[in-house]
């Protein structure tokens, strides 16, 4: 028979400020842990939501992002006249041939330098991304000196807002445009028009070229040929595969180091409920004398413990979530060490963190409270009866 | 001597309490000390750039570049001692996961700039007469095993190919601080490598570095450089060396903020801990403090017993965690290799750490004492903790 779970709630109640302390150590470890995993997850989805399955991006084979790679002009109408690239309206091809570069620009307020993705691109290049809509403005016009920012560099960049001007490559630039791209990478670029961007950063070459596939099942058969042929120096990826692997170096580093300092910080927390559990077996040694007397178990007793610490680390975790689910909030902006330019995005909290960040406060409460749990159950019935 | 006698025999009272808050603290300061030695790593080549060095690189982004024939103008500017210039090469060895800064130099000009790179006299005349040799830093070499007279192999991301070197010298820092976890090779081997492969990035280089006579020319003597190239199809941005690393730190701010915070949260939790373990012990030992009362000992009396307890506490914990903090250090950095350029324990790191077990010392023993030094003599004697 167990002893009533009440008992174990009851003990945590009556000592206050102890129950505090040790769920708010706690809570903090747990604020810790899931807000990385949270950062991890909004970096992931930042990057996932930017790519879609249906479109596929050509880079130089070896290149890391779009800013490193190069395809010329042969090799890029090569590509157009591939039969798995899909005809839009009027028959032109959905495939945009882009120039992605790095510009440095100066944050707002502090002024300090930051480099930002700058795609030249064309009509197509909107037609591709359909989660990408203009929200103050319009769209630049080809040919033209107007380029068009995504939301945070709008934001977050002197002179990138709506109607301000920006200065590069010797010319002026007048912002005609904001976009929203429902909190992808793309929030992150400054677009404007592809051959006008080549001329002024002096490329001949593009950077990359994105189409979208006629058939979706088809992309694996155009990634074999392209990879088979001799003239192209080219690989294909699908583009939600491309922009996972842009995360792959970023989202390595915030998991590492989070995991690595959730670790450190929990040995605090989980000393801080072996403090509190062995207190509180000593506290009631004679009440445990009394509860074996009445014919509870050993084994009761250790559950009772454990049920006293597992619920301590509970509490701790759920307000350590809590307070964790307010970063949903915030954004940080940080250096994608892939493509080195600057990346806005945000705290997800999903149902797995969840259950991960309440699994790892149960896991500290287990191990806090294992051995005080064993002490209570090893103790002899007279022997603790007369302890107090 | 009594008083001291009492205290330590309270914290030995329990001394599996004691030493769990102990072990707790020397955790939490432990873990600060290396938190705050990693972000001082970060700084730790601005802090090294001297303010009598400037760089000038090409106004659009770190990624463009700058005709060869910068080098002239910008040596001309009055108030320039010297000029030197270098190409970030961001090649891969063997693994991309083997990350350690290259660059292509002009090895004369450059090593005379940066003389805090320290190389036997034989090893750099060799270095500067092979085209295709190289040096590394101290650091690289023993990260990754590196002996005068190896090859190394880099494979080219930014310049495509494979590229052999043969390692002619492994330079010392003249200060600790020193970065020596770099590479250097001849940037005519570039640039002729260049001109055969793809002729239209020949002849360019990434960054000069300018050293001036006078520090406090640093201003006028930038703006002056970029005066000269303002309009034409390669516009530059002139900035002091520091200000130039200081720019790469700013990239990752937010997570170095981040992590910085970090530091401060495992002080807070360890304060969780320490205040519960005194507040327990207070707790326990109402009795006692009420019946030093009816002894007449005044309540500042009790309260100081409970802050030299937890005071005594925070302090062995202190002095352990910082004395690990050191080993731990030159473990953290064998373990990430080149990864930070220096890995140093900075004096100020120490004082915080001191300062933080004060602070938790101290905080931890505020609402017990006051507790303690409040209690009635009748209520305290009847307590049963």
């Amino acid at each position: 028979m167990n002893v009533p779970y009440l008992y174990s709630y009851r003990n945590l109640w009556a000592r206050k400020l102890t129950t505090l302390l040790t769920a708010g150590g706690m809570a903090l470890v747990v604020f810790v842990f899931s807000a990385v995993l949270m950062l991890d997850a909004g970096l992931q989805k930042t990057l996932v939501d930017t790519g879609s399955w249906d479109n596929a991006v050509v880079t130089r084979r070896g290149a890391e992002s779009e800013v490193q790679s190069i395809v010329d002009r042969p090799q890029a109408s090569t590509i157009e006249s591939q039969p798995e690239v899909a005809l839009g309206p009027g028959g032109v091809a959905m495939l945009s041939k882009e120039s992605v570069v790095l510009i440095s620009l100066n944050k707002r307020g502090t002024g300090q330098p930051a480099n930002v993705i700058i795609r030249g691109t064309g009509p197509t290049g909107l037609a591709l991304r359909p989660q990408l809509h203009i929200v103050q403005g319009r769209m630049f016009r080809p040919g033209s000196n107007e380029i068009i920012t995504g939301r945070s560099v709008a934001e977050r960049f002197a002179g990138a807002g709506l109607g301000e001007s920006l200065r590069f490559g010797g010319r002026e630039w007048v912002v005609v445009g904001v976009f929203d791209a429902g909190k992808s990478g793309f929030d992150s670029e400054v677009w404007g028009d592809v051959e006008q961007l080549m001329q002024t950063f002096r490329r001949s070459v593009f950077s990359s070229v994105i189409f979208k596939l006629k058939d979706s099942n088809g992309f694996d058969a155009f990634a074999e040929r392209i990879r088979s042929d001799p003239r192209l120096t080219v690989e294909a990826k699908r583009e939600t595969r491309y922009y996972a692997d842009q995360s792959e170096k970023l989202s390595a580093f915030i998991s590492y180091l989070g995991l690595v300092l959730s670790a450190i910080f929990s040995i605090g927390a989980m000393i801080g409920a072996m403090i509190t559990m062995y207190a509180a077996v000593a506290n009631r040694t004679a009440e445990i004398g009394a509860l074996r007397a009445l014919g509870f178990q050993r084994s009761a007793i250790l559950l009772t413990f454990l049920a006293e610490s597992l619920l301590l680390s509970l509490v701790g975790g759920l307000v350590g979530l809590v307070l964790a689910s307010f970063m949903q909030f915030f954004s940080i902006s940080t250096i994608n060490m892939q493509s080195f330019a600057e990346l806005a995005f945000g705290f997800t909290l999903n149902p797995g963190i969840v259950v991960r960040s309440l699994l790892f406060a149960l896991f500290m409460g287990l191990v806090g409270g294992f051995l005080p749990a064993l002490r209570a159950a090893g103790m002899n019935i007279v022997d603790s009866l007369r302890a107090a | 001597m009594f008083y001291l006698g009492l205290i330590l025999r309270n914290a030995l009272r329990h001394k599996l309490r004691s030493l769990l808050t102990l072990l707790g603290l020397v955790v939490a300061i432990l873990a600060f000390g290396l938190i705050s030695t990693v972000v001082g790593a970060w700084y730790a080549n601005s802090e090294a750039a001297s303010n009598a060095r400037l760089v000038t690189r090409n106004a659009i982004s770190l990624a463009f570049s700058m005709p060869i024939s910068y080098k002239q103008k910008i040596r001309a500017v009055e108030g320039v001692k010297d000029v030197s210039y270098a190409n970030w090469f961001g090649g891969v060895y063997k693994d991309p996961k083997n990350f350690f800064p290259q660059f292509a130099i002009d090895p004369e000009s450059y090593l005379r700039i940066y003389r805090d790179y320290l190389l036997p006299e034989d090893d750099l005349r060799n270095f500067i007469r092979d085209r295709k040799g190289c040096i590394v830093g101290r650091r690289l070499a023993q990260a990754y095993g590196f002996k005068v007279g190896d090859t190394l192999l880099l494979k080219g991301g930014i310049f495509p190919g494979d590229w052999e070197f043969v390692i002619r010298g492994i330079y010392d820092g003249r200060e600790s601080k020193t970065d020596t976890s770099q590479m250097f090779f001849h940037w005519d081997l570039l640039n002729e490598t260049m001109k055969k492969v793809s002729p239209r990035r020949a002849n360019y280089v990434g960054v000069y570095v300018v050293e001036i006579g006078n520090p406090e020319d640093a201003a006028p003597v930038s703006e002056a450089i970029d005066k000269l190239f303002k309009n034409s199809s390669w516009e530059t941005l002139t900035e002091t060396e520091q200000a130039f690393q200081l720019g790469f730190v700013s990239m990752i701010e937010a997570i170095v903020a981040a992590i910085r915070l970090m530091s401060y949260v495992v002080i807070v939790i360890i304060l969780a801990v320490m205040a519960n373990t005194m507040a327990m012990t207070a707790r326990e030992r109402l009795s006692e403090y009420a019946t030093l009362k009816a002894l007449g000992f005044g309540p500042r009396y009790v309260a100081a017993l409970i802050f030299g307890e937890s005071l005594t506490l925070a302090a062995i914990g202190a002095v352990i965690g910082i004395a690990l903090t050191f080993p731990a250090a030159r473990g953290f950095s064998a373990l990430t290799g080149t990864l930070f350029p220096t890995m140093q324990v900075a004096d100020a790191t120490v004082w915080r750490q001191v300062a933080s077990a004060a602070i938790v010392g101290v905080l931890a023993a505020a609402l017990p004492a006051w507790r303690a030094a409040r209690v009635k003599i009748v209520d305290g004697l009847r307590s049963i903790g």
